[in-house]
């Protein structure tokens, strides 16, 4: 029997409530990707993460978990396991990916990274401090535990001096520009993506080096970037600026199709149908697709397979301007 | 066969920011081209809030969580309606009402 869906919202909240995001992570884990990187700590304008890329990895581990108890003791006994997630972790337990599932995701952040110092731009890191920003409690209707977490995420950019936020996936983006401007009194943090920061640089242009890729790429726009906040132009500038010959799927731009990631956590069997529909459109257009996503990058990996490659929009462009 | 109806539903839910339900007119274009298809059907839970049917909302819980959230439907609606952010109301309604869930 799988989990209930008030179950699943308690488990969500009641982590999000008590250790500050969705599915706890510790500070090692997510901020293993600054290692090395020398990047100051806070500062007016910093990169920020909101964890997302370095929670997909755990959130697959635990999905699995979830699909492998079926029927087992705790499909019976959900209300005890949220009981007892309130004083265990149990998620962090259910979710253990390997080194180099991890190592997928922490390479996002530090493509980022190299990507934005190429294009001048001066920048910090929150670490510890980078929290969630509670996209999955919001979209849940968990809207009071949301407001209190975003609370303390603005507490984190007072203490730090930070003014602008660069963010990288949509979800985070759409969280700290739109939702938390309607939540948080006084909110005022400027926010933009790293591919508007590196549109606007002209990364591609001001004499910058290009080591052009030769190649067709699919483009699947993220739902969240392209119909909430309007970024469809964007990544096209980019990756034509790359190199790359863009093709369009059936649903593209301000009409994509969603990668099903949005009802994993309560209806995966759903998910996994629609990210199915969505590979045939994709695959349809041609053989690798560029994502700017981690939840629609797993998604649809999953659901195509060895049938089709999927690469996250960050890889090409450092491939591009900043190797 | 009975219904248990709020007929302060709908008004309940308008304090919401941006709760437009009554602006759907019906056309049955979200329907059409939703990603989920008939595992969501938007016009039909909208409906149920203007009618105030509280236990149909309630007993179609599933509909209300499956929704994408996605924005096909909003981008195409001629209404213009809020169709995401009236599922999120609804879903947020549900959690504290019917779950007991969400409090701070």
């Amino acid at each position: 029997m799988p989990l209930a869906t008030a179950d699943v919202i308690g488990i969500l909240g009641d982590n999000l409530r008590l250790r500050k995001s969705v599915l706890p992570l510790s500070s090692k884990v997510t901020t293993r990707w600054t290692e090395g990187l020398g990047l100051p700590r806070g500062g007016e304008t910093v990169l920020y993460t909101g964890m997302m890329y370095q929670l997909i990895p755990y959130i697959e581990g635990l999905v699995r978990a979830v699909d492998r108890l079926g029927d087992s003791w705790m499909g019976s006994y959900t209300k005890l396991g949220r009981r007892v997630n309130r004083l265990v972790n149990i998620s962090a337990f259910m979710a253990r990916p390997s080194a180099a599932e991890r190592a997928v995701y922490d390479r996002v952040p530090i493509d980022v990274v190299h990507l934005l110092r190429r294009a001048g731009v001066r920048f910090g890191a929150l670490y510890e401090d980078d929290l969630y920003s509670g996209a999955l409690a919001y979209d849940l209707g968990l809207d009071e535990i949301v407001a209190e977490h975003a609370a303390k995420v603005l507490a984190a950019f007072r203490k730090h001096g930070v003014k602008q936020v660069i963010t990288i996936d949509p979800h985070t983006t759409t969280m700290l520009r739109s939702v938390y401007p309607r939540i948080l009194e006084g909110y005022d943090i400027g926010v933009s993506s790293y591919l508007e920061v590196l549109t606007e640089k002209g990364v591609a242009g001001n004499g910058h080096r290009v080591r052009p890729i030769d190649g067709e790429v699919v483009v699947h726009d993220s739902c969240v970037f392209a119909r909430y906040e309007g970024v469809v132009d964007e990544p096209r500038t980019l990756l034509a600026a790359a190199g790359l010959t863009l093709r369009d799927p059936e649903n593209a731009g301000r009409q994509t199709w969603c990668c099903g990631g949005p009802v994993e956590s309560l209806y995966p069997a759903k998910a996994a149908a629609n990210a199915e529909k969505r590979v045939a459109q994709l695959r349809a257009a041609g053989d690798e697709a560029v994502t700017m996503c981690p939840m629609c990058f797993v998604n649809l990996s999953s659901a195509a397979g060895s049938t089709m490659r999927f690469r996250d929009i960050s890889e090409y462009l450092r491939e591009a301007f900043a190797s | 066969m009975t219904a248990l109806v709020n007929p302060g539903l709908a008004d309940e839910l308008a304090r919401s920011d941006g709760f437009d339900a009554d602006a759907c007119m019906n056309c049955g274009v979200c329907s059409a081209i939703c990603p989920m298809g008939v595992d969501v059907e938007v016009r039909r839970l909208f409906r149920y809030v203007l009618l105030g049917m509280e236990d149909k909302v309630r007993a179609e819980t599933e509909r209300v969580f499956s929704c994408l959230l996605c924005r096909m439907c909003e981008e195409n609606c001629p209404a213009g309606v809020h169709i995401a952010e009236n599922v999120r109301t609804l879903r947020h309604h549900i959690v504290r009402t019917g779950f007991g869930l969400g409090e701070g």
